[in-house]
């Protein structure tokens, strides 16, 4: 049997326990005089179906983690031994190679020993299913033997079904713990790898980066230049120019429509500007390298200014195009969360609208904004596909937006896109870049957040 | 603050100096008011411009031109034995038969280039569709009839009018654009809706170039994730909103999420790679690990959105359904749920429509590969719409900027479905209380 098709059998065989389950506690309550079932009769039901489902869903996930392992060995035993005494990376392709063969998916002429091992590893493999079914069918009929048998007036069955509901609910909640312990665990062992072979202070201080170079393993400095600066100073310019555009339309946006616009100009101009946080990535970097680029570039040749088709310039406008939202339905959180009294104490000391709101709101907002400025520029930061779209590849050590340079994100995409070999520090750089940018935006994110949390407290 | 020693000459001072400011003062604040509404055009302006710049180039991909042509079957060409085996008729030459029928249409063509030019006049497509007439229908063989063909993909193009004024084209563009004018002319051209656009997989020949495998790639994707975000999301919303203790761990629960909804989407990428791909060996490119990758980054979303939806249940509601006697879990699970659905469904179809335009994290995990066959399962190699629209963007050849465009127009129609679905949801069934 299929192990979807066992799945799903094992879900019917759970929902006929429910109703076992149910219908035995509705029965006993019938005869039962005078004593009440403890629960209602529908968590005797879950009861069961807990006990059915749950000890064949547990040899299932065990069966999945040992089972590859033990057929594919078994597949290989069948292989002559000169074939499979090899390194573990050709080994892998070996198998992989059984696995396409057996799949069907395998072309041209195959080796006859590769043919018999293909059929070992498809009988394995049947032979797994049909006897992980019977086991797993059995340990269901098991659980709801014992889960049935335990149906009493006295049974506890709605505190069980909720401990385990409970723990459930844990679980899910420890999910986030284990993405972030997953993040970090991930970036940063292959990133340990990566410092064993270039150093960390040649990653963090050295002036150059060219990790292509790293292919021709008889060159000089085989491991290619992997100093990160260069990469650092192009995110930072992109964001740069893109903060240069966002903050003042966002900001100016986000005063205009909480202190000045009416409400149906605010309730059309809002939802609108919020379009533009809900455009793919994707769709900007098209929009930047199809028509942002080479305008900026055509303005250039008309001023007489030498501007690259892939300038910082271009990246960052768009990706400032992108933020507005963001900054300007934060600044407007922080502006309708300071008090009207406040207003009102300047208003009738006779200050105008806008002094009020230069000398008075933003003053009192700053905190939250500048919080969720930070906030954009982490977002700025990682974006990854405008850059990827927009900007180069070459990594210029400038400061002139003019310029192509490149970004960190544009770079891990670059270095892992495509065919890789997983030991060679260009892969491995990747994620060294990974966890750069990871502890870059979780310091902003941090920073930002303790800034914003700190502002909400004050006037609440 | 000294008022007493305040004399009317020295009060009539200020207020003159008051006045003489007023002015100034008035001219500020209409600037002021005036920078908040440009910065607002402004950002409208942009949207505006996107959104048009989009349109005009992608809208000409859902039609493609065709042309009328007399195909003749000749038996040499696709039959040459005469067997009318199947396996005989699928290798004939049909590609000969579109071209004799042009050289007929133009029969002043005579010199070798020219004649060249205008064998490349048809898409890829023609033959394969005349070879598909032939095999369904063998009796066609030595007669002739008129059908409609797709050109080729530049030809398109001309027609379309999308590579400029005629001094611009090259030598061979110019013939074929007389050519296709003199059949314009004759009325053998027409624009049919492209059917193969929404059909095809991907495809190096822009012609024959479709979204199909790329839109079932992003629904088998955005299964997965929904299937695996949305219980587990929302369970964790419940969790960390009515049953969790307040102490330090769920604090850092807490903190956790609100920094991970920060980070940066590529970053998820990375994670993908190194565990799902390299430690537990799950199939790159498929749809299984993208759609892991996308419930991890969703994830954060669909539970800040849940924690705010079961906090505007009033406790009322759940002091009342613990005073008839409900336990914790039967009040949350029966009361308090029901009431909060709509808002969190809400938040989790905002985060669905975000990871269905996500792409960065895909990249990492190798859903960028040229895949031509329309994925069949979970663990089949696939890509998603952004990525495909990444992939096209890329290309140089004109017809695939056109066919990008149209790609984020069908993106972007799928995007506002989901997002006017969760402001129907909101606006019809979220209570205010």
């Amino acid at each position: 049997m299929e192990k979807s098709t066992l799945l799903l059998l094992i879900l019917l065989l759970s929902i006929a326990a429910y109703y076992c389950g149910s219908q035995k506690a509705r029965r006993i309550a019938g005869q039962t005089e005078g004593r009440r079932l403890h629960s209602l009769p529908g968590f005797y039901g879950y009861y069961t179906a807990l006990w059915v489902a749950l000890p064949a869903l547990v040899l299932m996930m065990i069966w999945l983690f040992g089972e590859g392992p033990i057929v594919t060995s078994g597949a290989l035993a069948s292989l002559p031994p000169d074939v499979t005494n090899t390194p573990p990376e050709r080994l892998s392709l070996l198998v992989n190679d059984i696995r396409n063969i057996a799949g069907g998916s395998a072309s041209g002429d195959v080796d006859p020993s590769m043919l018999a091992a293909a059929d070992r590893y498809l009988h394995l493999e049947r032979h797994s299913n049909v006897l992980l079914s019977i086991l797993a069918v059995c340990a269901s009929m098991g659980g709801c033997h014992f889960a049935y048998k335990r149906i009493d007036p006295a049974f506890r069955a709605r505190n069980k079904v909720e401990r385990m509901l409970t723990l459930f609910l844990i679980a899910c909640a420890l999910v986030a713990i284990f993405t972030t312990i997953g993040i970090v665990l991930s970036v940063v062992i292959e990133s340990m790898r990566f410092f064993q072979q270039v150093p960390v202070t040649e990653f963090l201080f050295g002036l150059k980066w060219s990790p292509q170079i790293a292919i021709r393993s008889d060159q000089v400095g085989s491991s290619g230049a992997f100093g990160s600066v260069p990469l650092i100073t192009g995110t930072l310019l992109i964001s740069l120019v893109a903060m240069i555009v966002a903050v003042p339309i966002g900001l100016l946006s986000a005063i205009y429509l909480s202190e000045y616009a009416g409400p149906r100009f605010r309730a059309t101009a809002k939802p609108l500007l919020e379009i533009l946080a809900g455009i793919p990535t994707v769709v900007y970097g098209f929009f930047a390298a199809l028509v942002v680029a080479p305008f900026i570039r055509d303005l250039g040749a008309h001023t007489g200014l030498d501007v690259s088709s892939e300038s910082a310039l271009a990246a960052g406008l768009v990706m400032g195009i992108m933020i507005i939202p963001f900054v300007s339905s934060l600044s407007d959180d922080f502006i309708n969360a300071v008090p009207q009294s406040l207003r009102d104490g300047a208003y009738a000391l006779g200050a105008t609208q806008s002094e009020t709101i230069r000398q008075v709101v933003l003053p009192a907002a700053l905190p939250g904004v500048v919080g969720g400025i930070l906030l954009a520029v982490s977002r700025a930061i990682g974006e990854t596909m405008i850059v990827v779209m927009a900007a180069g590849l070459s990594a210029n050590l400038t400061l002139n937006p003019l310029e192509a340079v490149t970004t960190v994100t544009t770079q891990i995409v670059t270095l892992l896109v495509g065919d890789q070999e997983f030991d060679s520090p260009k892969t491995l750089a990747a994620f060294a870049l990974g966890l750069l940018l990871f502890l870059l935006t979780l310091a902003l994110n941090i920073i930002a957040l303790r800034i914003v949390r700190k502002y909400r407290e004050q006037y609440e | 603050m000294n008022n007493e020693a305040q004399t009317p000459t020295e009060s009539q001072r200020i207020v003159d100096i008051v006045i003489a400011g007023l002015a100034k003062r008035r001219r500020a604040e209409m600037r002021f008011r005036f920078y908040g509404l440009i910065s607002i055009i402004v950002g409208l302006l942009f949207l505006v411009l996107l959104f048009s710049s989009i349109i005009s180039q992608g809208y000409t991909a859902f039609v493609y031109t065709n042309v009328a042509l007399d195909i003749t079957y000749d038996a040499e060409k696709i039959d040459p034995d005469g067997s009318r085996k199947a396996e005989v008729l699928a290798s004939g030459d049909y590609d000969s038969l579109w071209k004799a029928s042009l050289f007929k249409l133009f029969p002043e063509v005579t010199d070798r280039q020219k004649k060249r030019t205008l064998s490349s006049f048809m898409g890829s497509s023609a033959g394969q569709r005349l070879r598909d007439r032939v095999l369904a229908k063998p009796a066609l063989i030595g007669t002739t009839e008129r059908i409609w063909l797709p050109v080729d993909d530049s030809i398109d193009m001309l027609a379309k009018g999308r590579l400029g004024n005629e001094d611009e084209l090259s030598e061979k563009l110019r013939d074929s654009q007389t050519w296709l004018h003199a059949m314009q002319a004759k009325g053998l051209i027409h624009k049919a809706l492209n059917t193969e656009f929404f059909t095809n997989g991907d495809s190096r020949e822009p012609d024959a170039a479709g979204i199909w495998g790329a839109v079932t790639g992003s629904a088998f994707t955005l299964m997965v994730t929904m299937a695996l975000s949305l219980p587990i999301g929302i369970a964790a919303a419940i969790y960390l909103e009515e049953f969790a203790p307040r102490n330090r761990w769920t604090d850092l629960i807490e903190v956790n999420i609100n920094n991970l909804a920060a980070v940066p989407s590529i970053v998820f990428g990375l994670l993908g790679l190194a565990v799902f791909i390299n430690l537990f060996g799950f199939p790159r490119s498929s749809p299984l690990v993208g759609g892991l990758v996308l419930t991890l980054m969703t994830l954060p979303v669909i539970i800040i959105a849940g924690r705010s939806a079961l906090k505007s249940v009033p406790p009322s509601v759940r002091e009342a359904a613990l005073g008839v006697g409900a336990s914790p879990v039967q009040m949350v699970f029966d009361h308090v749920l029901p009431l909060a659905m709509p808002g969190m469904l809400t938040g989790a179809i905002i985060g669905l429509a975000r990871a269905l335009g996500e792409s960065a994290p895909l990249l990492m995990i190798g859903m960028v590969a040229f895949i031509v066959d329309v994925p069949t399962s979970l663990s089949s190699p696939s890509t998603v719409l952004p990525v495909q629209i990444y992939l096209w963007a890329d290309s140089p050849e004109r017809a695939f900027t056109e066919r990008t465009s149209a790609a984020i127009l069908v993106l972007l129609a799928f995007l506002i479905v989901m997002n006017g679905l969760a402001v129907y949801l909101r606006k019809h069934y979220e209570r205010r209380w």
